[in-house]
């Protein structure tokens, strides 16, 4: 875990230096050489790479994650403990709605194999993968925001805002899981234990729910990991669409102002965040499996 | 029509159809057999002759619109046609009056769920016990059923026993209501071989304390010979001989019969003999049959063998055979027996 995050703090500080420019030349103004020297000298870009970067891993240690290079003032931690909630709210309801729905739709579509559910659930489900994000959110702003007029095209503060986005996000988890509950349903289906749960005289109803949900669900959950990645990569964009003030937000613009500290901050957070969440994949994976669980104890 | 002298369980011309994308496959064809309150009757065959199918076909698990009981076919049990059950009536059969044991203890158990709970769903749904007296319950089949530790082991998941033990969790799944037939479809053959006396051994004991009729399908006559009370030999969907274990071990008639005797190894002075195999392998089975099936592999094959399908000749109350060498005016050939070639009935 530790030599992931040093990797990914390492990689990205020395790839962002190796950006042409710096945070003073994304400014419209030309300043004075001895303001751009004292600029320089007072957040230590006057010295060689090496050493910044052995400056910054110390203060990083430390927990300090310096404070934003384009607006004076403003701590990145504050920045980031602003803005996170936000973005943690929108993808959290957007993964929770992905999972609910696809995997209710990953079932119907196991349990009516090659009838017209399973051909729709599948439909939507390659739409799903297939396209991206931005597209799809054009396409709903379009529709329901400037011809239906049912909906803000973007803004924040209401709930009516969050609905395109967590609809736009969500799509991604539930073609993902909907296709993945639906051949792992599939092949529990065709199990041993499921003839002698049959055998036993047990319902269609109570097989699928004491059987086969459990041992179908438990792949399911290592794709997990992989889905709140692709809720955060998304919310990159989403949020910029839909006006969003996440963390995402402020991520882009740090890159289009070469923000070091901000692009920096945000994502040694998000690195971390990932690892932490993989770890907490792993930890569920033991409890609801009693293969894996067990194995530790022999 | 509840008569005195009725069988426990009687199929009469039992027809099971795979629809496939190659054609529909007849898996059994034509079968009839009765089953009596607390005997064991064999089903004995090589892979693929139907005697798996028919087992299930008598649970009703074969799964629609693939499977398919064809028309004409009736399965009863206690007066009660099974064919004709409905949904409810048919899940309150299966487990309680009719319970199954399957090939691969490995893969038959549900592997996240212990193996107390699997045993406890069985009494809970016919018994309507609660959940504490289906544990108890629970561990007293397993108990029953020979497993060390049972308090202990009632927690466990499959995963932590071996397959012996796994065999003896489905058996006491299975013998948790005290069904009247008990099918076991090969449940030796994924066992070693120490295990598989164990089983068997079991099955033997448990069968005569609880009077439980058993249907044994087997590939495996050596299995049969101390277990069953009859013995039917399929092949091709079809019962070519049926006759007591005596009858077939020591005057069996159907030359496919003579070469399952030959084919069971045994511990015989001229141990230097090779194991007899049969050659060929059985009939396609999505081709139409009109005429022997066995025909094709037999050494005694005569000219009508290959023209017409052999009636049954009934030897005795007990045993019958499908076979054109019973007609009268056939060559007489000695067939192998027991006597002959060794001890492996007993």
């Amino acid at each position: 875990m530790v030599i992931t995050l040093l990797a990914v703090t390492t990689l990205t500080f020395f790839l962002m230096r190796a950006i042409p420019g710096d945070p003073l030349s994304s400014l419209a103004r030309v300043l004075p050489e001895q303001i751009r020297a004292n600029y320089y000298a007072k957040y230590g870009l006057d010295q060689p790479l090496f050493t910044q970067y052995l400056m910054y891993m110390k203060s990083l240690l430390r927990g300090d994650l310096g404070e934003s290079l384009v607006n004076p003032g403003r701590s990145v931690t504050a920045t980031i403990l602003e803005t996170s909630p936000i973005s943690a709210q929108v993808g959290g309801i957007a993964l929770l709605v992905g999972l609910v729905i696809g995997i209710a739709l990953g079932v119907i579509a196991a349990l009516y194999k090659n009838r017209w559910p399973d051909v729709l659930v599948m439909f939507v489900a390659i739409i799903g993968v297939t396209v991206p994000v931005f597209v799809l959110a054009s396409l709903m702003q379009y529709y329901f925001s400037v011809r239906l007029r049912w909906l803000p095209t973007s803004g924040w503060g209401e709930a009516k805002h969050m609905i395109i986005p967590v609809i736009v996000l969500s799509f991604g988890t539930i073609a993902t899981y909907a296709r993945y509950i639906k051949s792992s349903m599939l092949e529990v289906l065709s199990q041993d234990y499921i003839l002698t749960a049959e055998a036993k005289g047990l319902s269609t109803g109570q097989v699928i729910r004491r059987h086969v949900l459990r041992n179908s669900l438990l792949p399911a959950i290592t794709i997990l990991a992989g889905r709140i990645v692709g809720i955060f990569t998304g919310a990159f964009v989403i949020e910029r669409m839909f006006s969003i003030p996440g963390i995402g937000f402020y991520y882009v613009s740090s890159i289009n102002n070469k923000d070091y500290s901000m692009i920096m901050g945000t994502t040694v957070f998000y690195a971390a965040l990932f690892v932490i969440m993989q770890l907490i994949v792993d930890i569920v994976y033991t409890v609801v499996d009693p293969r894996i669980r067990l194995q530790n104890k022999d | 029509m509840t008569q005195a002298d009725e069988h426990l369980l009687e199929v009469e011309h039992l027809r099971v159809s795979f629809h496939t994308y190659a054609g529909e496959v007849k898996a059994v064809r034509d079968v009839s057999f009765f089953l009596d309150e607390g005997e064991t009757l064999a089903f004995v065959g090589e892979s693929g002759c139907g005697k798996s199918v028919t087992s299930k076909a008598l649970m009703r698990l074969l799964k629609p619109p693939v499977a398919r009981i064809d028309e004409g076919s009736r399965i009863s049990f206690c007066g009660e046609d099974v064919l004709r059950m409905d949904k409810k009536r048919l899940r309150a059969l299966r487990g309680a009056e009719i319970s199954m044991i399957f090939q691969d203890p490995m893969t038959s158990l549900n592997p996240t769920m212990t193996c107390g709970k699997q045993i406890m769903e069985t009494l809970m749904l016919h018994r309507g016990m609660d959940k504490a007296a289906a544990r108890k319950e629970a561990i007293r089949m397993l108990e029953t059923v020979r497993i060390p530790d049972a308090e202990k082991r009632v927690d466990q998941y499959p995963h932590q026993m071996s397959g012996g033990m796994r065999q003896r969790v489905m058996i006491a799944i299975a013998l948790a209501c005290n069904p009247k037939i008990l099918i076991a479809d090969e449940p030796t053959t994924a066992l070693d071989v120490t295990i598989q006396a164990q089983i068997l051994e079991l099955l033997q004991n448990l069968r005569e304390e609880l009077h439980t009729a058993v249907i044994l399908v087997t590939h495996d006559l050596g299995v049969v010979a101390n277990f069953a009370d009859r013995i039917q030999v399929m092949y091709a969907g079809q019962i070519v001989e049926r006759g007591t274990v005596r009858e077939i071990f020591r005057e069996a008639k159907h030359p496919y019969t003579w070469a399952l005797l030959r084919s069971v190894p045994k511990l015989a002075k001229e141990t230097k003999q090779e194991l007899y195999t049969l050659k060929g392998t059985p009939p396609d089975l999505i081709l139409p049959l009109a005429h022997c099936p066995f025909a094709a592999r037999c050494e005694y094959c005569m000219p009508i063998c290959r023209e017409r399908m052999p009636e049954e000749t009934s030897l005795s109350g007990t045993h019958g055979v499908c076979c054109h060498l019973q007609h009268p005016m056939a060559p007489k050939v000695e067939g192998f027996t027991t006597m002959q070639g060794g001890s492996a009935g007993g």
